[in-house]
């Protein structure tokens, strides 16, 4: 293994062609061309063609490559490194740190090699084994603190047979690669084992036992947790037009979910919006745990300038990571943005190798490899009976904000909540622009199905009216109708709008959740009695008024019953008839 | 070095050229050398065993199978000095105004791209006074936003504008097929603004090679990003990428790439996205701000519509006005917290009440709007427009707040318009006492 060797004969672009001139060589195995001087450009077997053909897709410029340039081998599939030490960190799509390179050199020059996680920290480890004990695959030898977690020390997942402990280290502080355990197999061989161990990447990590997504993962959105939740170990995807909202979606979710970590795949996408993650989340203290966010966030970062053929790397990382999270007993939750820069990249090197195209020229297996990535998602019951959980959701960027397109499609195809932006909503500045109407969720809400149902057919009732007002103009309608159409407006403005970058309006707990939909729900079951569509216009000009004021108040704040009490008065002063006049 | 020549061209199309040569590297630059003696520059785009394609800077027309190719060895570079400030170049990094050519410090065209951790979360407000992009689309130094119009608006009268009217140190324009009386537009205007000897231009004309075209973004790029690296503040003025792109099919379909929509590569995001992406505000450094012009008919279209995903907002001309609707600032929010308390949530109502009298438009049609208050907005979408998406109009950013007020007042109740009560208290002006709407409106 790991002894193949070729020769450059072809090169275009990020594609490959190599001649393969000694030893044997495996589809998906990692390969370095050695370029201009030494060197090493990382790459990816990804065909076998007859006549010794191999063709690489290479994760780094090819610029400067040479046709008879040496290739060498590994042997061993594109892998993560996981172990201690991931949780509040910025790699590349390969898992290179972004700020150990910066120490190197100002650009991402090529060929940069730096140890994945870092080797000096020492991690204070204690043994849950002893020497005789029988282990097998991700039977736990002990554990580590990081972060807010405990983070347990495993016997790598891909060990198949039984082995015992021939010897285990004392508690005290290890670096990564230090030796922890020693295990001998049946025939008597010893094998050392560090905190750390490699997994394929684009291998799904087998559950313990495999559960379903039944329970709301509250993101502090109140459009999501109340009309379109998410749940822990389910799947969404966000479609939209540029300028629709998608990352200021994301970002949000980033900081205000209860997930226990977080892992952000900003997959050829723009370099600042990572920036801004990873340069504001240490400053931000997340309120439930007391600590900085980024303790519990993790970015991958192969943004849209980086190699391309790295960002399919990135996504597959970022999963298996999180699987590993999952294996650790806790609630990941991944934010893929944006799966179609993925997809586009599988263009690229499906045209360069003139494979036969499927619609848009996107090859045709696309939806096969997005429903195979959504799988990976779920909820995992796990031998100590811990159940945890993976959460994966996907933006999409649909050519020209059709949701018609072979990604949006398979993708829905896959996940279970469907966000679509719409753009309508973000130019008329109804933040978040989740379509009210079209879009949905499999999964249970904050409140009940049947108060779901009661929102759903206000909005769908108030969007019928309003198109006849645009028809018939206000006179055209009845008072009664005018009325309902306020309603549905009001719910709209005041609960499913929401502004993300306001301290309190920003993020809503479930409890406030509750407390705001009783108030909204009282509001629309209370009776109006108003003449004329003017006064009807007003009222409710002042009841949306007040209820963004209270909106804008701390829980805790002195004026926050007061304010309650004032949309109260609002909404009782208008329900009878007669004392009104 | 003496660098070997190859005789033996095997096939001339428009932007391309194969011939048989070995030791090539990818990317390597080389030299057409006519039967005349003549040169032209070529650069290699693909190798396959001894057979190498070359993309020609000076088109396909001409050359003939007894021109030679002699590879040079190095990559496409551009010089770089202070010595380039004021000065005019072509797409082929030859000068064009008649001075000396580019030899200093040669540096590397379309290298990788930044570490992200080395950017700084862009937090400093550029000041145009442009009302629609102070008020409602901050711009903010890094960001990278082009203009979306149709063919023939004043957008590169407006690009100029922002350009001189602001504190960029250096400023670099990069002409991508311009009529020569663009050309010769921003020569003026730059002139008359007083900038020229802070401003280089890289200028590709319809009478040049589209593959020089293609390069133009590459050289103002890599010369801005060194300015920036030197902690100037530079702003990169790209006129036309949607020509690019157009050229960019061109050079895709020379090479038989399978189309993805409407003729362009699968690629295109990615090839528009590398040249976006090196705006940057750069730590202990400098900064490279683009503004570029998308010229389109629809914005679904694949150039207009992959610049949207990449590029941090838009700003939509149309009719000779900044429109409101389609314009975006993805980086306002970080910057227009600061300015002055009322900025977003007058941004926000304005807007708001906007979208609502767009409504009333469109059921005007019907002949279905006669209540007072439908009426109200319409007067006021007619403020609007009239005051505030004029791109010419200058007024500082605080003028243009306390414009905004007014035209609120003018139109409507002070529960009408959405805005948090203490704001209301704070700026609402009384009747008759507008600080900028003028009275002849009222």
């Amino acid at each position: 293994m790991g002894q193949a060797k070729g020769k450059v004969v072809s090169v275009n672009e990020s594609l490959v062609g190599v001649e393969n001139t000694e030893g044997s060589v495996m589809n998906g195995e990692v390969a370095y061309i050695i370029i201009d001087g030494g060197k090493r450009l990382k790459s990816e077997v990804i065909d076998v063609k007859p006549g010794k053909l191999v063709y690489l897709q290479v994760f780094e410029d090819t610029s400067w490559m040479r046709v008879g340039d040496v290739v060498e081998f590994t042997g061993l599939p594109l892998s993560v490194k996981l172990g201690p030490g991931i949780l509040g960190t910025v790699t590349d799509g390969l898992q290179n740190p972004l700020y150990e390179l910066a120490k190197e050199a100002w650009f991402l020059e090529r060929g940069m090699v730096v140890d994945p996680l870092d080797t000096k920290t020492k991690w204070h480890f204690t043994p849950k084994v002893k020497k005789g004990d029988s282990v097998s695959g991700s039977s736990i030898l002990g554990s580590v603190p990081e972060k807010l977690f405990t983070h347990k020390i495993f016997v790598p997942f891909s060990f198949q047979d039984e082995y015992t402990i021939y010897s285990i280290a004392e508690e005290g502080d290890y670096s990564v690669n230090d030796t922890i355990a020693t295990i001998k197999d049946e025939s008597g061989n010893t094998i050392n084992l560090t905190m750390v161990f490699d997994w394929p990447v684009k291998q799904p990590m087998p559950f313990h036992q495999r559960s379903v997504p039944t329970e709301t993962l509250p993101t502090g959105m109140r459009i999501l947790d109340a009309l379109f939740p998410i749940a822990y170990g389910g799947t969404a995807c966000s479609p939209g037009p540029f300028g629709a909202g998608k990352t200021v979606l994301q970002h949000s979710i980033a900081k205000h979910s209860r997930a226990d970590v977080v892992i952000i795949a900003a997959c050829g996408e723009r370099a600042g919006e990572a920036v801004e993650v990873f340069k504001d989340f240490p400053e931000l203290i997340d309120p439930r745990t007391g600590k900085s966010l980024m303790d519990r966030t993790y970015i991958v970062g192969n943004t849209s300038s980086m190699p391309v053929a790295a960002r399919e790397a990135s996504v597959y990382m970022a999963t298996a990571v999180g699987e590993y999270y999952r294996k650790q007993g806790l609630n990941v939750l991944i934010l893929a943005d944006s799966t179609s820069r993925w997809a586009q990249a599988l263009r690229e090197t499906s045209g360069r190798k003139e494979e036969i195209p499927g619609p848009e020229a996107f090859p045709m297996y696309i939806s096969t490899l997005i429903s195979a990535f959504y799988d990976r998602a779920g909820v995992e019951i796990l031998p100590d009976g811990t159940k945890s959980s993976l959460s994966i959701i996907g933006t999409i960027s649909p050519a020209g904000g059709n949701f018609d397109e072979p990604v949006t499609q398979a993708t829905l195809l896959s996940t279970g909540a469907f966000l679509g932006l719409s753009r309508e909503l973000s130019d008329a500045r109804k933040y978040p622009a989740i379509d009210r109407i079209d879009s949905s969720s499999q999964y249970p809400s904050l409140i009940t199905a049947d108060e779901v149902m009661f929102l759903k057919n206000l909005l769908k009732e108030g969007k019928t009216i309003s198109s006849n007002l645009l028809l018939m103009g206000e006179r055209g309608i009845t008072n009664e109708a005018y009325i309902t159409y306020q309603k549905s407006e009001l719910l709209d403005a005041v609960f499913l709008q929401q502004n993300s970058f306001h301290p309190i309006d920003g993020v809503t707990a479930p409890d406030r959740l509750r407390m705001m939909f009783d108030m909204i729900k009282h509001i629309i079951d209370s009776p109006v009695h108003i003449e004329t569509k003017e006064d009807i216009r007003s009222h409710f000009n002042f009841l949306r008024q007040a209820f963004i004021d209270w909106n804008n108040l701390k829980l805790d704040d002195s004026n926050f019953e007061n304010q309650k009490a004032k949309i109260v008065n609002l909404v009782k002063q208008k329900a009878h008839a007669k004392e009104n006049v | 070095m003496l660098r070997k020549t190859y005789e033996n061209i095997d096939s001339i199309g428009r932007a391309i050229l194969t011939i048989e040569a070995k030791d090539v590297h990818n990317k390597e630059l080389a030299e057409v050398i006519y039967p005349d003696g003549k040169k032209a520059f070529a650069q290699v785009i693909a190798l396959n065993g001894n057979k190498v394609t070359l993309q020609l800077f000076g088109g396909g027309f001409g050359v003939s199978t007894d021109c030679k190719i002699r590879f040079l060895g190095h990559p496409v570079q551009v010089g770089f000095s202070d010595d380039m400030l004021g000065r005019v170049y072509a797409g082929n990094g030859e000068p064009i105004d008649g001075g000396p050519q580019l030899t200093s410090d040669m540096t590397r065209v379309a290298g990788p791209s930044i570490n992200p951790v080395k950017r700084l979360i862009p937090k400093n407000m550029i000041r145009t006074g442009v009302p629609m992009i102070d008020v409602f689309n901050t711009l903010v130094r890094s960001q990278k936003i082009p203009i979306f119009a149709r063919a023939g608006e004043p957008y590169n009268r407006l690009l100029a504008n922002v350009a001189t009217q602001t504190d960029a140190d250096v400023i670099i324009i990069g002409g991508v097929g311009l009529k020569y009386d663009e050309y010769h537009y921003f020569k003026e205007r730059i002139e008359e603004a007083g900038s020229k000897s802070k401003t280089i231009m890289f200028i590709h004309t319809h009478r040049d090679s589209i593959v020089e075209g293609l390069m133009v973004p590459d050289l103002a790029l890599a010369v801005g990003e060194r300015f920036a690296l030197q902690g100037k503040n530079v702003f990169v003025l790209l006129s036309d990428m949607t020509q690019w792109s157009d050229y960019l099919r061109q050079v895709a379909n020379a090479q038989d790439q399978i189309p993805a929509n409407q003729g362009y590569p699968g690629d295109l995001y990615s090839q528009l996205a590398s040249r976006y992406e090196k705006a940057a505000d750069i730590e202990d450094s400098g900064s490279l701000t683009i503004l570029g012009v998308t010229t389109m008919d629809d914005v679904t279209h694949p150039v207009p519509d992959n610049t949207g995903y990449i590029t941090e907002g838009q700003f939509f001309m149309k009719d000779g006005y900044l429109e409101l609707f389609g314009s975006l600032s993805r980086l306002k929010q970080q910057v227009n917290d600061k300015t002055r308390d009322d900025h977003r949530g007058i941004m926000n109502a304005m807007a708001r009440l906007l979208s609502e009298a767009e409504e009333r438009v469109k059921a005007q049609k019907f002949g279905s709007v006669k209540d007072d208050y439908s009426l109200r907005l319409l007067d006021y979408r007619k403020t609007f427009q009239r005051e505030l998406m004029d791109p010419f109009r200058y007024l500082e950013l605080e003028e243009a707040l306390d414009l905004c007020w007014d035209i609120l007042a003018n139109h409507f109740k002070k529960e009408e318009v959405g805005l948090a009560s203490n704001l209301v208290e704070k700026y609402w002006p009384e009747k008759g006492k507008f600080k900028i709407l003028k009275a002849e409106y009222l």
